[in-house]
């Protein structure tokens, strides 16, 4: 059957098998930023946004996606770049498998909240999961990342600090001088 | 797994409908996230989201929440959640993440009258009918109890207007996962309802507990308040664990759950007590 529909900003018609999930229609026709999991609607890695809100590709079938806007990761290559930019500084990225839909998260989060608290933060990533455990440098990324937002660019790690990170091959913020420090507490993001 | 040999997306609930009758492997399609976890063959896949279901609306003595509004549109809808004492929310926020709470739609949730739904005790405690394509219009209780009594298709959740406080709670042994068992309370337009859930068996109402409680309520002149002593929601919660059904299953004991039930119960009965709100 045929799907009509707009992967960022490109619209497309293709021909899928009625019972296609839109991770695998996505990863069919390239854009392999969308990963692969759980395959249940339970690790959140396959997050992209349909119409603009974040939803899970393993559990939605592309026939709900026919006249709808789709953007992954891929079409939003300049919000992604910052993100991970405070990712890597506070060393949250990790094996980097589940930075893809966590970063499509958080800019749903952005256009739900403008500056969110900590409690909304963790509330928010409930449902993406991190098989390296790193919640606690991933909640410090994303303060960071909301800090830069709203103007305080002295919280950010600085382009010298996140470079010696880079380079020294460093995970946490204390190892860096200049380098952001946690806000408030933190906790885990998800369990 | 599924597979699915045909999709067909009508634009009315009475050629949806049709359909259904049309065809005994027919499947309606709501958010889809529950299909995922079984194995089914489906000869015609029937696709509900250009029946205009997709809307919560205000009307001048109830709301309407179409089959198709997601949890999370549920969630967020903040004069809905403003009216009914914060309880919609609280009732979906803990059900894994907000991307699934973004394809999973109330229709489907509330139809399927899954045991373990958060959302079906949440409303529950809220004076709401369902409106079924065919069989009309009923009380939520009695759907529950009863079903569609054939194969029907629901096309809104009604929730009768009133000044609301109520409570909602749960508990799980992690986060995303179902809960061992979850409770409501509201008391809408003078009348208490207390809901409890994922028994494991589907939710329902604790009438004893509820009788209790309509009885021995203090009722603040100013405002027509109804407030329990500790004394008395200790004795309902009480009440309401001896009076519901329990089951055993892989998360919990039947005896755990009675357990549960008393200390939850009261939790959201002094929710109620607090003005309302998530317990």
């Amino acid at each position: 059957m045929k799907l009509n529909t707009t992967i960022n900003g490109v619209a497309k018609i293709l021909e899928i098998s009625p019972d296609a999930y839109l991770v695998d229609v996505l990863r069919e026709n390239g854009c392999l930023g969308v990963r692969q999991a759980c395959d249940t609607g339970n690790c959140g890695v396959c997050t992209v946004h349909l119409d603009g809100r974040a939803v899970l590709s393993c559990v939605l079938l592309a026939v709900k996606a026919e006249g709808r806007e789709i953007t992954t990761i891929e079409g939003v290559p300049e919000a992604a770049v910052a993100i991970a930019r405070c990712f890597v500084a506070e060393g949250a990225d990790q094996c980097g498998y589940c930075t893809s839909g966590t970063v499509m998260n958080i800019l749903y989060l952005e256009a739900l909240v403008a500056q969110p608290t900590e409690a909304e933060i963790m509330h928010h990533l409930k449902g993406n999961l991190c098989r390296c455990t790193g919640y606690a440098s991933q909640l410090r990324a994303i303060k960071a990342y909301f800090a830069a937002k709203a103007g305080r660019e002295d919280l950010l790690p600085d382009e010298a600090a996140a470079k010696h990170l880079e380079n020294t091959g460093a995970t946490t913020a204390d190892n860096v001088p200049g380098a952001a420090r946690p806000i408030s507490g933190e906790g885990k993001v998800a369990p | 797994m599924i597979t699915v040999k045909n999709v067909i997306t009508p634009s009315t609930t009475a050629e949806a409908f049709e359909a259904l009758q049309q065809n005994r492997f027919a499947t309606l399609l709501g958010g889809g996230a529950f299909l995922r976890m079984g194995s089914k063959n489906i000869t015609t896949l029937i696709d509900l989201s250009r029946c205009g279901l997709h809307c919560i609306t205000e009307h001048d003595d109830h709301w309407e929440i179409g089959a198709a509004v997601t949890l999370g549109e549920l969630e967020q809808h903040r004069e809905l959640n403003r009216q009914y004492a914060g309880l919609p929310a609280a009732a979906v926020r803990e059900i894994v993440g907000v991307q699934l709470r973004n394809v999973v739609t109330v229709g489907a949730s509330v139809y399927a009258r899954y045991g373990f739904s958060d959302l079906i005790t949440g409303l529950l405690a809220l004076p709401v009918k369902v409106r079924l394509h065919q069989a009309g219009e009923m009380p939520l209780e009695t759907f529950l109890e009863q079903g569609a009594g054939g194969k029907d298709l629901l096309e809104a959740v009604i929730i009768e207007k009133g000044v609301c406080k109520g409570g909602y709670v749960s508990l799980r042994k992690t986060a995303g996962d179902y809960a061992l068992l979850n409770a409501a309370a509201a008391v809408v337009n003078g009348k208490l309802r207390i809901s409890v859930g994922a028994r494991p068996r589907r939710a329902a109402l604790a009438h004893s507990a509820m009788s209790l409680l309509q009885e021995a309520a203090v009722t603040l002149n100013e405002s027509s308040q109804m407030i329990w002593t500790e004394e008395v929601i200790q004795q309902a919660a009480e009440t309401a664990a001896g009076e519901l059904v329990f089951g055993t299953n892989s998360r919990s004991s039947s005896a755990y759950r009675q357990h549960l039930c008393r200390v939850l119960v009261a939790r959201v009965l002094r929710a109620c007590n607090e003005g309302g709100g998530r317990s």
